[in-house]
């Protein structure tokens, strides 16, 4: 159990510094709400369209304000120093990627938590159901699965932020669909018996990328 | 020598093929001589998946042995790999404009597929180019491409479900072909994948030259 205590050192190390400067929350919440705003423009005054349209608004948000929730969770890091800190620990590299991974993880749930009822008070759509969330969790891991080892790569490249959307979209596009799909199913009245199939991508996207992330998160941590 | 006689074979190929497919195949009924692209389409979009998977794998010794080789490899199926993945997608815009009517359909799964393989092909060489020293440039380019043969099957597959369709075989569907119109695909597909190893021969031992060079340059310097 060595492992758990270390990756929650460093995930509670993430979530204090957030929850004194409340960088990421903030700045990813309010352009998550004008992401919505203009979406709202971009389709027109139609009420008719929105319940085939709010999927894919939903999830379109969800995907720009992680990306913009996963450049900030190594960018500070490396500004500050901080990575050579983590580096020079005696921790196993996988201990970095869980920890950061975890912490993205829950900014990126805080920050859903508190769009969702808000995208369904805009948008008219009942959004707030179980099966919504259960989606919105799975999804999540995928993406903080993805991304917490593209960002890490990314601040070592010479254009930093810019290069996480180019890595991290084409791989996360088939949960992206699979998370719009099941959402369009769930809003027409869909049980959960006809999710299923896109639940189970989702989960399989999760297992094979929180698996492969993890063992090649040391080819990609350089000081 | 021998590569002399591969690339003379290889070009004897190309010449064959190209003389099978414009002028021995007959033309086919529905669609016509735009059909005849299909015979350029299907080995093309064979070799974007060859190319990346052995530029994954190689990748995946890169990282394992630590020896340069395997990236040379990488790097040198990548850059054929990305070329054919640009002509599969124009030959299937061209093949789908007299069809369909539309240059671009999303609709085909194949196709949408073998776009994002571009843009993992893409993500390969922008990681590269991008990094602050080579050695660095090459781990990454290498787990993007693990992380990218990880996803393909995945994409298709989701791909696939979300137009409703079936998930494609493996093997391109030949309902019903012509004897000769078989026989050409069977040797166009063995004829682009003799080139692409050509190619892949030539692109490795060049780049196999460039760093010995570059040892020497260090060496005298």
């Amino acid at each position: 159990m060595k492992f758990w205590s270390k990756v929650m050192t460093i995930a509670w190390k993430d979530t204090i510094s957030e929850l004194r400067t409340k960088e990421i929350t903030s700045s990813v919440l309010v352009f998550t709400l004008l992401v919505l705003v203009i979406f709202n423009f971009a389709f027109g005054t139609n009420r008719d369209v929105l319940p085939t349209v709010a999927p894919g608004i939903l999830w379109t948000t969800f995907v720009f304000a992680g990306m913009l929730s996963l450049n900030r969770s190594f960018i500070p890091e490396k500004e500050q120093g901080c990575l050579e800190g983590l580096v020079t620990c005696p921790v196993n590299r996988e201990v970095i990627y869980t920890g950061k991974a975890l912490s993205s993880l829950l900014f990126m749930l805080i920050i859903e938590a508190i769009a969702l009822p808000i995208f369904s008070f805009l948008f008219n759509v009942p959004v707030l159901s179980l099966q919504i969330i259960v989606i919105t969790v799975i999804t999540t891991i995928g993406f903080v699965a993805v991304g917490t080892l593209f960002s890490a790569l990314a601040i070592n490249t010479k254009a930093r932020e810019m290069v996480l959307p180019i890595l991290f979209l084409p791989i996360v596009i088939p949960i992206i669909i699979g998370a719009v799909r099941a959402t369009e199913l769930t809003l027409t009245g869909e049980s959960w018996s006809g999710l299923t199939s896109w639940l189970q991508i989702i989960m399989a996207f999760d297992v094979i990328f929180v698996v492969v992330s993890f063992l090649t998160f040391d080819f990609v941590i350089v000081e | 020598m021998k590569r002399n006689a591969l690339i003379v074979f290889s070009f004897t190929l190309m010449a064959t093929i190209f003389y099978l497919i414009f002028i021995y195949v007959p033309t086919e009924a529905v669609m016509g001589i735009v059909q005849r692209i299909f015979y350029l389409m299907v080995p093309l979009g064979w070799l974007t998946m060859l190319a990346f998977i052995v530029t994954a794998v190689s990748s995946i010794l890169y990282l394992q042995k630590k020896n340069q080789k395997w990236d040379i490899l990488a790097l040198s199926s990548a850059e054929i790999g990305v070329v054919f993945t640009t002509l599969a997608m124009a030959t299937g815009a061209i093949w789908a404009r007299p069809t369909w009517g539309v240059w671009w359909d999303w609709g085909t799964p194949r196709l949408t597929s073998t776009f994002i393989l571009w843009f993992i092909y893409l993500a390969y060489f922008l990681v590269r180019n991008l990094a602050t020293e080579e050695y660095r440039g090459a781990a990454f380019a290498a787990v993007v491409a693990i992380v990218g043969l990880a996803d393909i099957p995945i994409i298709i597959l989701s791909i696939s479900l979300w137009q409703g369709l079936h998930p494609p075989a493996l093997i391109f569907e030949s309902g019903g072909l012509d004897p000769k119109m078989g026989m050409t695909v069977g040797i166009s597909v063995i004829a682009f994948t003799v080139l692409y190893i050509t190619l892949l021969i030539l692109r490795v031992s060049m780049r196999h030259n460039e760093a010995e060079l570059r040892k020497l340059k260090e060496l005298t310097a």
